[in-house]
Order: C-alpha cells, then structure tokens, then sequence
C-alpha cells in the first residue's frame, strides 16, 4: 500500500474474526490488511458493527484472531503488551488510586528505571496534559473531559512505541472534545508516536489523521483510504476540513447500503 | 459538635422514658428494672472483672474464628467469581449453608468436637465463611472488566493483576461482605455460648443465660448492653476507617 516494509510499526495481515454464540456465527472481521508507518497517525472510521474495536483488540493482544496476524515492530503479537498501549472510550481508571499512582500504574509496571525516574515522568505527563494540579486528586472528582486527560498521560507516560484509542473522545462534550483536539495535535508535534485511532465521527478522524480508512459492517471490512494532506494544527470547523468529511462520509454511505444490500 | 449534642439527646429521652416506665408502676421490678440497676451491675461486674473476663473471652474466640473465616472466605469467594463452574457448586453450597441460621450448626458442633473451645470456632467460622465467599465472589463479579483488560495492556498479568487490580476494585463489596461476615459471627458465637456450656471459658452469652436462670434481670439487660456496646465499638474501629477510604476514593456515600 504505502510505506516500505522496513519501516512499517505495525502490520496487520489478513486478520478475520468469528464470534460463535450457541445460536449463530457471525463474521466480525474479514481479512482486514493495514500497514501503519512509524509516527503515523492512522484513523479508522465506520459505523457500529464495523469491527473497529474488535480490531483495536487483536491489535493490542487482547483478542486472538482466527485468521491472520498483527505483527509489531517485526514480532508477532501473541498477547497483549507494555508497547501497544490502549486508550478506551471510558476512562478506565483505577478508583482507588490518586490521578498520579493511575499515572504512575504502567511505568511501575516498565523496567530500566529508577523510582524517582518514574515519578518524574508521571509528573512531566501530568504537565503535558495541564492536571499538574490535580495529582492528588481522586477520579471521582474530575470532570470526564479531566479523565480523558488522565488516560491519555497514562497511556503516553510508559511511552509506548504505538497508541491504540478507541473513540477515546466519544462520551464527551463537544467544547471539551475541540479542546482535545487541540490538545492531541500538540501532543503529536511533541513527540512523533504512532498512533491508530478509532471513531465513528468523520470530521475526527479528518482533523487527526495522517490517513483515514473507512470500514463497512457485517462483516468488517477496510474498504478505502484517504490521504489527508490538510497543514496542522487542524481546526474541526473549517471548511477546508469539511469539505474533506463531506467526502469520506458519501463514500462510506455508498458501502454501508452496498453491504446493507448484501445482507438482505 | 451539634451531632454530638443529638445523639446524647437521644439517648438520654430513651433512658429517661426507660425511668418513667419502671416508675408507672405497671411492670414488676423483676421484669423491668430501672436504668440505675441495670448502671449498677455493670459497674459491679466491671469492678469485680466478671464483665471483662467474659468479653475477653467472648472476643478471643471471635477474632480467633472470625479471622479463619476471612482467610478462607476471600480467597474462596474471588476464585468462585472467576469460574462458571466454581459458581455453581461452591456457590451454591455457600448460598444454601448461608441460609442455614447458624445455631444449626451447634448440635453438630458438640457431637463433633464435644464441650470443646473447637466447637465454638466451628460454628463462628461456619456464621462467617459463608457469607464472606457469596460477598466478595459477587464484589468480584460487578467490577467492570475494562479494569481488568487496562491492567493487562499495561504490563499487569497473573498474581500483579490479582493483587493489584481485581482485589482493589472489588474493595467496596469486600469490606461490605467482611461487615456482614462480623455480623454473622458476633450473632453464631452468641447463640452457641447460650447453647452450650464450655468449662474452658466463660462468654458473655453464658453470663446472659446465667442472668436469666438467675431470674436476674438486672443482669440480663446489663450483658445485652454490654454485647450492643462492643458491637458498636468494634464497627468504628475496624470497618469505620475501610468505609470511609472507599467512600473517599471512589466518590461514593457522601451526604
């Protein structure tokens, strides 16, 4: 597709994924191909039921897949791992802990540093993400869009060598969410990590990605990409953006009803 | 400070309508003695030591098996959350022991282990076990899993995740059901100390049940106080400061 091999993060071949209940198998995935460059910014849109989280699993090692392999960083994904760290729509953070033992929960859990390195880099995070007042504070007190906030410096903190989020801005509001934008845009110029996004919001995926790849449902396919060449930093409200989303958007209902007709 | 001055109100009414009632004249003073005889033999029988001696004989056994039942009971309770199997028979069991009042358990007890400090243990350990596992295998059961698959893709795996994960999230429901398992314990060792008559020691249900041959019911009232008060006691100072981390940290419980 693009990049070559040599330089490729992360390479997903030929993945399929079945889920078998008593009643019925159904196909979630259908041999989906991805190569993701390093530093990339990779979004991943399409409708619910498309396989996208299933996807972002068997990424991470979470979920095997029947067919096919992920392989990263030139070794097979067997289980999941300090190096592909994921962000969740939810929070996901640890109750009983402050904002920064959540910080400090993956890198206590990296070797080769010292504690006081530990504690410097939870602290640095914190900063990157603006909480660096809230260290002491327990989740139960901030704002959702604070929590994403935590998450997000948690998952980085570790820094993982690639980021899989999973509609990590869904359940927020949208001022909060365009502030995160902002946020993560920065955070990508900073510190060039590889990153696979997945969402249903077009117009996200657009200001975030390096390249956008649309998936259609039942089963879940990648059906095509875009090259998003806009300049950055991004604004989700522009018109040059929009004109983009507009695009993919008529592209990916062409094959929703196509596979719509499938069904059928 | 004002929660304070209620709470002594309340008490003092209660008593003070304890007073108007042996006062009435309605009720024989066997029956119903005034508050001050009832202050007067608990001062006694805490000068004298008989009080003392048999709560501390009372608390040995039911820290000794409370503390048994625990040790079992967690670790039995979060294995039985992790296994569909598990949860149906040790599950079961310990849903149909648990319905069992635990005075049941005293007839076998004696047959067992005859007039023995050892049957009051097993009918402790049987009060709380039971309900400790239903406890905590239900705590285990409600975290949500989002916990458990954050934890892994962060290096956390095996005992790390078990120790550091699984047991904190279920926090809340653990010490709820190590509440209960208290409850239940304090409520069996009373029972079989009522029951049974043990030359090893002698409880404070075995001092309620002499009060009561005695016709004393000075005394009768005076070791239920006794029992309410170490009851309350022992909330504040085991379970109060477990509540109020939970309810610190996971944002729950606040009025």
């Amino acid at each position: 597709m693009t990049a070559g091999a040599g330089n490729d993060k992360l390479i997903v071949e030929g993945v399929s994924k079945w889920f078998r209940s008593p009643r019925a198998t159904v196909q979630a995935l259908d041999g989906m191909n991805l190569r993701v460059g390093e530093g990339e910014f990779v979004c991943l849109v399409g409708p619910s039921g498309c396989g996208k989280t299933t996807l972002l699993d068997i990424m991470a090692g979470l979920t095997k897949p029947d067919e096919g392999r992920v392989i990263a960083d030139g070794e097979v994904v067997e289980g999941p791992g300090r190096h592909r760290l994921v962000m969740f729509q939810e929070p996901a953070l640890f109750p009983w802990l402050s904002v920064f033992g959540n910080v400090m929960f993956g890198l206590k859990r990296k070797p080769g540093l010292s504690n006081a390195e530990r504690r410097d880099i939870a602290e640095s995070h914190l900063r990157l993400v603006g909480l660096e007042k809230f260290k002491k504070s327990f989740v139960h007190e901030l704002s959702g869009g604070m929590k994403q906030r935590v998450a997000l410096a948690r998952s980085l903190a570790p820094d993982p060598q690639v980021l899989l989020m999973d509609e990590p801005f869904g359940a927020l509001d949208a001022i909060t969410r365009e502030q995160l934008y902002q946020d993560m845009q920065a955070i990508c110029r900073e510190r060039r990590k590889t990153i696979i996004f997945v969402t249903h919001n077009v117009r996200e995926a657009v200001c975030l990605g390096d390249r956008v790849f649309i998936l259609s449902p039942s089963p879940g396919r990648i059906r095509e990409e875009f090259r998003i060449s806009l300049p950055r930093p991004r604004d989700i409200n522009s018109p040059e953006l929009a004109v983009i989303a507009q695009r993919i958007t008529q592209a990916l209902k062409v094959y929703l009803i196509a596979s719509r007709d499938a069904a059928a | 400070m004002r929660r304070a001055i209620v709470v002594v109100c309340f008490f003092a009414v209660l008593i003070a309508l304890w007073q108007a009632a042996t006062m009435s004249g309605r009720w024989s003073p066997v029956l119903l003695p005034p508050p001050l005889a009832v202050g007067d033999y608990i001062w006694e029988s805490l000068r004298d030591g008989t009080l003392i001696d048999a709560a501390l004989v009372t608390l040995r056994r039911l820290f000794i098996g409370y503390a048994i039942g625990i040790a079992i009971g967690l670790p039995l309770g979060l294995a039985v959350s992790t296994s569909q199997y598990l949860e149906d028979t040790i599950g079961s069991l310990a849903l149909g022991l648990q319905t069992l009042p635990s005075v049941c358990w005293v007839p076998l007890a004696l047959l067992w282990f005859g007039q023995t400090e050892a049957a009051m243990l097993f009918v402790v350990v049987m009060g709380t076990l039971w309900s400790v596992v239903l406890a905590t295998s239900a705590g285990a059961r409600t975290i949500p899993p989002i916990y458990a698959r954050a934890a892994r893709t962060m290096g956390a795996e095996g005992l790390d995740k078990w120790t550091r994960v699984i047991l904190p999230a279920s926090l809340p429901f653990v010490v709820s059901g190590m509440k209960q398992g208290w409850a239940f314990a304090w409520r069996s060792l009373m029972a079989a100390e009522i029951f049974v008559t043990i030359l090893t020691g002698f409880g404070l249900g075995h001092l309620l049940q002499y009060g009561r041959e005695l016709s004393a019911m000075d005394q009768v009232i005076g070791v239920m106080v006794a029992i309410v008060l170490i009851g309350l006691v022992a909330d504040k100072l085991l379970f109060s400061p477990w509540e109020r981390f939970v309810h610190r940290r996971w944002g729950t419980g606040l009025l």
